[in-house]
């Protein structure tokens, strides 16, 4: 399986024997101990979940080999009540910001805290808002609902994916990376916790003011709603399409720089 | 190393007659990529195209060779090449760019690669990157005021630009006229200063003049894929061969000016790290290798 997931990403392939050998070893392995995950869906469009759900050719296999998918909505038909109570987790994947004043949302986020070893704000509406950070109330189904936060407000988070939403692509190659252990790999995403605040303006504040921005393009390449354009070899913001979602700014070459991981990725 | 990894280094230039008329070094870049069109290695290119106005690039989605060709030529100034990848994969469908790179740009790209958090479908479209030399790169409105004050030529006359042998040339229909490169210095955009990668370090193949006789070009190939495909044009007679030279004008040159360019990048790191200003690379102290693009 997981060199199907190597395969899959382009990771270099193992010669066919040995591969089929150290599966078998693997998947011994994860019997004893497959990855109980769960999903906890808050503020958020489904979109980090449909995502997930777009590794096509891993995803069968995936959810019903090598990981238990123990609590969830969509993923697994599992709810929490008070008959119910939540099941321990390895991982936790929220997606969504968490709603102050919604009193179910911050009882579930709670409780995720307290059953789950790690909490994932996947996508960017738990890592920075995103989108619902525009919210002011006044709407159905509840007028008063109107302070959205990233989860990290509000609970310890250990790992954050933004995205809006995440590519299948990291999601996979983060799943690889839990499951090998590769610590490297999720470093960034272990620093990503603390940039709760995005905004298209951190192009100008964090990279053009900070004398650091050297006109490559890569934030009006990764923008999902085309907020950034380039202008004179600068970022240019138009800011009523921006969802402050944190991407342009988290894929800038100047914002943090993962050197080892590139060569090794590359075979350099 | 300071040239990064690579499995092969010589000079080549691109046998193409037309391209070795227009090409601003050994007609690699264009040569290159024309080769992998006709091959269908790859379906389409990011390139510095011509804008409406003269000397200004725009990064462009070219489909032709002659669309490539458009492109050939340095312009010392910024084109976002990365941002036009969007439109070659989302707008033109391709499945299989090639592009053209400076250094930093490379750097974008890759990090994309292995981190790509918001980036769908993208990561896997690009086929083939060839990277380019870069020391340091210039405002649009940089480069309009040290030509025509320093050099005093009306923008609009000046036919190539070129940087070699310490010195800034600005050729025109009936003159060439060059003054030392020191004199560009307070016009390079700021970024440049903390930049340690001059041979683009992360490329497939990469290729520049420094080292390289006029009109030939040094090469580097760095991936498999560069390897491969570089092999694959000069099998096919698309780029020829010669050795590079060893010495002082060669070999030696390049090296001492990558190192040169990381050193002065490491001392700016260093100050800005004591100045508590931020920079995505570590400190000598952090590093093993001081001069590392880390
Ligand atoms: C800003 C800048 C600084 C450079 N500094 C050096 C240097 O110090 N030392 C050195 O040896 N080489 C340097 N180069 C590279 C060199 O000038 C040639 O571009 C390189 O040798 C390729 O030559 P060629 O004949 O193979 O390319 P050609 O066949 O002429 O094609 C050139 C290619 O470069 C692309 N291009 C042109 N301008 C830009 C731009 N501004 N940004 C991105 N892509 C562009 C075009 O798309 C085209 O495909 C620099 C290039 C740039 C853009
Ligand atoms: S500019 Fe685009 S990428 Fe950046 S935060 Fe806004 S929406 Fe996200
Ligand atoms: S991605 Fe490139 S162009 Fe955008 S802010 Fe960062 S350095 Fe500047
Ligand atoms: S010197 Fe470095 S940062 Fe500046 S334009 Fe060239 S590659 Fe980019």
């Amino acid at each position: 399986m997981l060199a199907r997931i190597k395969e899959f990403l382009g990771m270099e392939a193992k010669p066919k024997e040995e591969a089929s050998q150290q599966e078998v070893e693997k998947v011994a392995e994860e019997e004893k101990a497959k990855p109980r995950i769960g999903y906890i869906h808050l503020s958020g469009c489904t979109g980090d979940a449909m995502s997930l759900t777009e590794n096509y050719d891993i995803l069968a296999p995936l959810l019903t080999e090598m990981v238990d998918i123990v609590y969830g909505q969509t993923l697994a038909d599992v709810w929490w009540d008070d008959e119910n109570p939540m099941p321990e987790m390895d991982l936790a994947l929220v997606e969504g910001s968490v709603c102050l004043q919604d009193e179910h949302s911050m009882k579930e986020l709670l409780e995720v805290r307290e059953k789950a070893g790690l909490v994932v704000a996947f996508g960017s509406c738990a890592a920075t808002g995103c989108f619902t950070r525009y919210s002011r109330g006044g709407q159905q189904a509840n007028p008063r609902h109107e302070s959205f936060v990233p989860v990290a407000d509000v609970v310890k988070v250990d790992l954050a994916m933004p995205g809006c939403p995440p590519s299948p692509e990291i999601i996979a190659k983060t799943v690889v990376a839990v499951i090998n252990g590769d610590m490297d790999y999720l470093q960034p995403m272990m620093d990503l916790v603390g940039y709760t605040e995005a905004c298209g303006c951190d192009l100008q504040l964090k990279v053009v003011n900070q004398a650091l921005c050297i006109g490559c393009g890569t934030c009006a390449m990764s923008c999902p709603t085309r907020a950034v354009g380039m202008t004179d070899g600068r970022p240019e913001l138009n800011e009523d399409r921006c969802v402050k979602c944190g991407i342009c700014y988290t894929q800038c070459p100047r914002s943090w720089w993962p050197a080892e991981r590139i060569n090794m990725d590359l075979g350099l | 190393m300071v040239l990064g990894t690579y499995k092969q280094i010589t000079l080549g230039r691109s046998t193409d007659k037309q391209i070795q008329k227009i090409s601003q070094d050994g007609g690699i870049a264009t040569g290159l990529l024309c080769f992998a069109l006709d091959e269908k290695i790859i379906d389409g290119a990011v390139v510095a195209g011509p804008s409406d106005e003269m000397w200004k690039p725009k990064a462009t989605v070219a489909l032709t060779s002659d669309e490539i060709l458009a492109a050939a030529g340095t312009k010392y100034t910024l084109s976002p090449n990365n941002w036009a990848l969007k439109e070659a994969v989302r707008q033109y469908g391709l499945e299989k760019a090639g592009i053209v790179t400076i250094p930093c740009q490379t750097m974008g790209l890759r990090k994309m690669q292995s981190y790509p958090f918001g980036v769908r479908f993208m990561a896997d479209k690009i086929a083939l990157d060839v990277g380019i030399f870069c020391t340091e790169n210039f405002s649009f409105e940089s480069l309009r005021t040290f030509i025509t004050a320093k050099a005093g030529v009306d923008f609009d006359l000046v036919e190539k630009m070129d940087i070699g042998n310490g010195k800034f040339w600005v050729h025109t229909q009936d003159d060439v006229i060059n003054f030392p490169i020191k004199e560009t210095h307070g016009y390079e955009q700021s970024g440049c200063k903390v930049c340690l990668d001059l041979v683009s370090e992360l490329s497939d193949i990469s290729t520049g003049s420094i080292g390289a006789p006029d009109d030939w070009s040094a090469v580097m190939t760095r991936t498999e894929t560069g390897d491969t495909i570089f092999k694959q044009a000069v099998d096919a007679g698309a780029i020829e061969l010669k050795p590079m030279d060893e010495g002082k004008f060669g070999l030696e040159m390049l090296t001492k000016l990558a190192k040169s360019k990381k050193e002065k990048a490491m001392k700016e790191i260093d100050r800005r790290k004591e100045l508590g200003l931020p920079v995505p690379y570590k400190a000598s102290s952090e590093k093993e290798d001081p001069l590392a693009n880390v």
